[in-house]
């Protein structure tokens, strides 16, 4: 009951903060309605209402991703330059617990960006979008913001223990937009690509708006979407106290 | 059982020099020390700048693993059992980082209150009970990117005692203070002891050392040179005599020759507008100043005083050695 009261305490006040920031919260407004732009012009010249209302889901999954993955990297080198990070690792919490609202925190600004894009979409591209299940979709796009939470925090351990791993953040960002399919479907990648793809949480979650939104079968997909996220969250949880001990013995965790 | 006690402790940092040929080191931050503080204590950890002070409190409050050597807190081994000597004990440091600076001060207050599993029923009346004693109240909805250096401190110290701990380690928590913030931060630390708690406390203000701990251990490079109470260790030096030479232009070149005297026990230089002042401390019954002067090779001089040694000055001799 402490720790859900902390993970809910937390998240608000890591919200908080990240409204708080001027540029911030610039970047999440103006940044995916740029994806947004570019995908639905690309997508237009292909004539289809369909495959534009394919590309507004996944422009705004695109920038629900971006979000998390470069936040991430950047909200664990604040820790650092803050002088934070010291002190919640000599906190009694356990420290999986002290990442996973910082990385939900970011994981819901990403609700943003969602919203954001499919009405810049409306507004501006007149791409009507009807929602074929709406509590399934809405279900979707809660699973969907939890596993990117989960791989938010998987990826925010690492950082902690390796200084510069938040460069990863940025160089995960793209390649998730076509591996897991936001704007081309799997089927056109090539077979190889398929495997990275299914071990990857975003492709499900993707999978499962598009199928609520647009008619279809979303339960497995989000089932796959939720359990990856849980998966990414327990290895994530268990690999912790072994980072934070290589970062104890090194004396990493004051360098900035 | 002491409060906090360190055996043979030893930390070693490895880093890296070039760009090209990459050269491991290996620093010696402290190498191998032994203290004891008993329960309701004020120690005092005093040394320059990269003496191994930090390292040392890094290594106690489970942040840093030590290279050899153990060390225990209520009992409580640092490595083994970090998780339980962290709820019971605070962590407070000088300077302004450690502030959430988007949030208000008594955001900052409530999410470290639940870092610590501070019961809700409790934390309410906790941290404006802290407020109160670290004079930020009326204050606390502000954020925190606007306090003064003083107030992002005394924050600091509400911080470090949210979860009450029974050991509390304050690293040089006056560094940059004006007099008045830094005499309320004193004030504080002085009524820890007074509520029972055991202070380990590291300063580079020995008049602070003097007027709060009640033991003191000195490290210099990484060691610990001595250890007593404020009066022993002045005692060290207390039958010496300590003379002062304004000097106007380079000393540096004197400063061998004047430790090469015989009699003397250190000597140090402190800058004060555009002069420079030799501080040479002396054995008892000698009369140096001439030789001293002797060995300035002409340089304009000011005034010369005599005076009986201070902790200050205990402190110099120890760690020029």
């Amino acid at each position: 009951m402490s720790s859900l009261r902390f993970v809910g305490v937390s998240w608000l006040l890591q919200f908080k903060m990240i409204m708080r920031s001027p540029f911030d919260g610039f970047g999440n407004v103006i940044y995916p309605l740029f994806f947004a732009t570019v995908a639905f012009f690309v997508f237009r010249a292909g004539d289809s209402p369909r495959t534009l209302v394919y590309a507004s889901l996944g422009a705004a999954v695109m920038g629900m991703w971006s979000s998390v993955s470069t936040s991430a990297g950047s909200a664990m080198q604040r820790e650092r330059w803050w002088g934070t990070l010291e002190l919640l690792v000599a906190a009694p919490r356990h420290f999986a617990l002290v990442l996973l609202p910082a990385t939900l925190g970011l994981a819901t600004v990403g609700i943003y960006n969602l919203v954001a894009t499919l009405l810049w979409g409306r507004l501006l591209f007149g791409i009507d979008l009807t929602i074929e299940h709406p509590l399934l979709f809405a279900l979707s796009i809660l699973g969907t913001v939890l596993s990117f939470g989960g791989l938010g925090f998987l990826f925010a351990v690492s950082f902690v223990r390796f200084r510069a791993a938040w460069v990863l953040g940025n160089f995960f960002e793209y390649p998730v937009w076509l591996i897991c399919g936001f704007l081309v479907p799997l089927a056109l990648l090539p077979s190889w690509v398929r495997p990275i793809s299914w071990v990857l949480a975003p492709t499900w979650g993707m999978s499962a708006i598009r199928e609520s939104a647009l008619g279809g079968t979303p339960l497995p997909d989000l089932l796959l979407c939720l359990g990856l996220g849980a998966a990414y969250v327990a290895f994530g949880v268990l690999v912790t106290d072994r980072v934070l001990r290589a970062a104890r013995e090194r004396g990493s965790l004051s360098l900035t | 059982m002491a409060a906090i006690e360190a055996e043979g402790l030893r930390r070693t940092y490895k880093t890296t020099t070039g760009v090209v040929r990459r050269k491991s080191l290996e620093i010696e931050a402290v190498r191998g020390i032994d203290f004891q503080v008993p329960e309701g204590e004020l120690f005092g950890l005093l040394g320059p700048n990269g003496a191994g002070k930090t390292t040392t409190i890094k290594m106690l409050i489970t942040l840093l693993i030590p290279t050899a050597g153990s060390a225990r807190v209520l009992g409580l081994d640092v490595v083994e059992q970090a998780h339980e000597v962290r709820k019971r004990i605070g962590y407070v440091f000088g300077g302004e980082r450690g502030v959430y600076e988007r949030l208000s001060g008594y955001d900052n207050l409530r999410y470290f209150a639940e870092l610590y599993g501070v019961p809700p029923g409790e934390q309410r009346r906790r941290i404006e009970y802290l407020l109160e004693v670290v004079g930020l109240k009326g204050r606390e909805h502000e954020r925190a990117e606007g306090y003064s250096r003083g107030m992002k401190q005394r924050l600091h110290v509400a911080r470090g005692l949210l979860h009450d701990p029974d050991v509390i380690f304050l690293d040089e928590p006056t560094i940059g203070l004006d007099p008045v913030g830094a005499r309320d931060v004193r004030a504080t630390i002085a009524s820890l002891t007074e509520a029972g708690k055991t202070v380990l406390l590291t300063t580079h203000y020995m008049f602070e050392a003097d007027a709060l701990c009640d033991r003191i251990a000195v490290i210099s490079h990484g060691r610990i040179v001595a250890e007593g109470t404020p009066t022993e260790l002045k005692r060290g030096v207390a039958e010496g005599t300590v003379v002062e030479v304004e000097v106007f232009g380079g000393v540096d070149g004197a400063l061998e020759r004047v430790r090469g005297l015989g009699g003397v026990s250190s000597v140090a230089i402190e800058e004060r507008e555009q002069a420079q002042v030799l501080v040479v401390q002396t054995g008892p019954g000698l009369e140096l100043t001439q030789a001293i002067l002797g060995c300035l090779d002409g340089a304009e001089v000011g005034r010369i005083s005599q005076r009986e040694p201070t902790l200050e000055d205990a402190y110099v001799a120890l760690v020029t050695e």
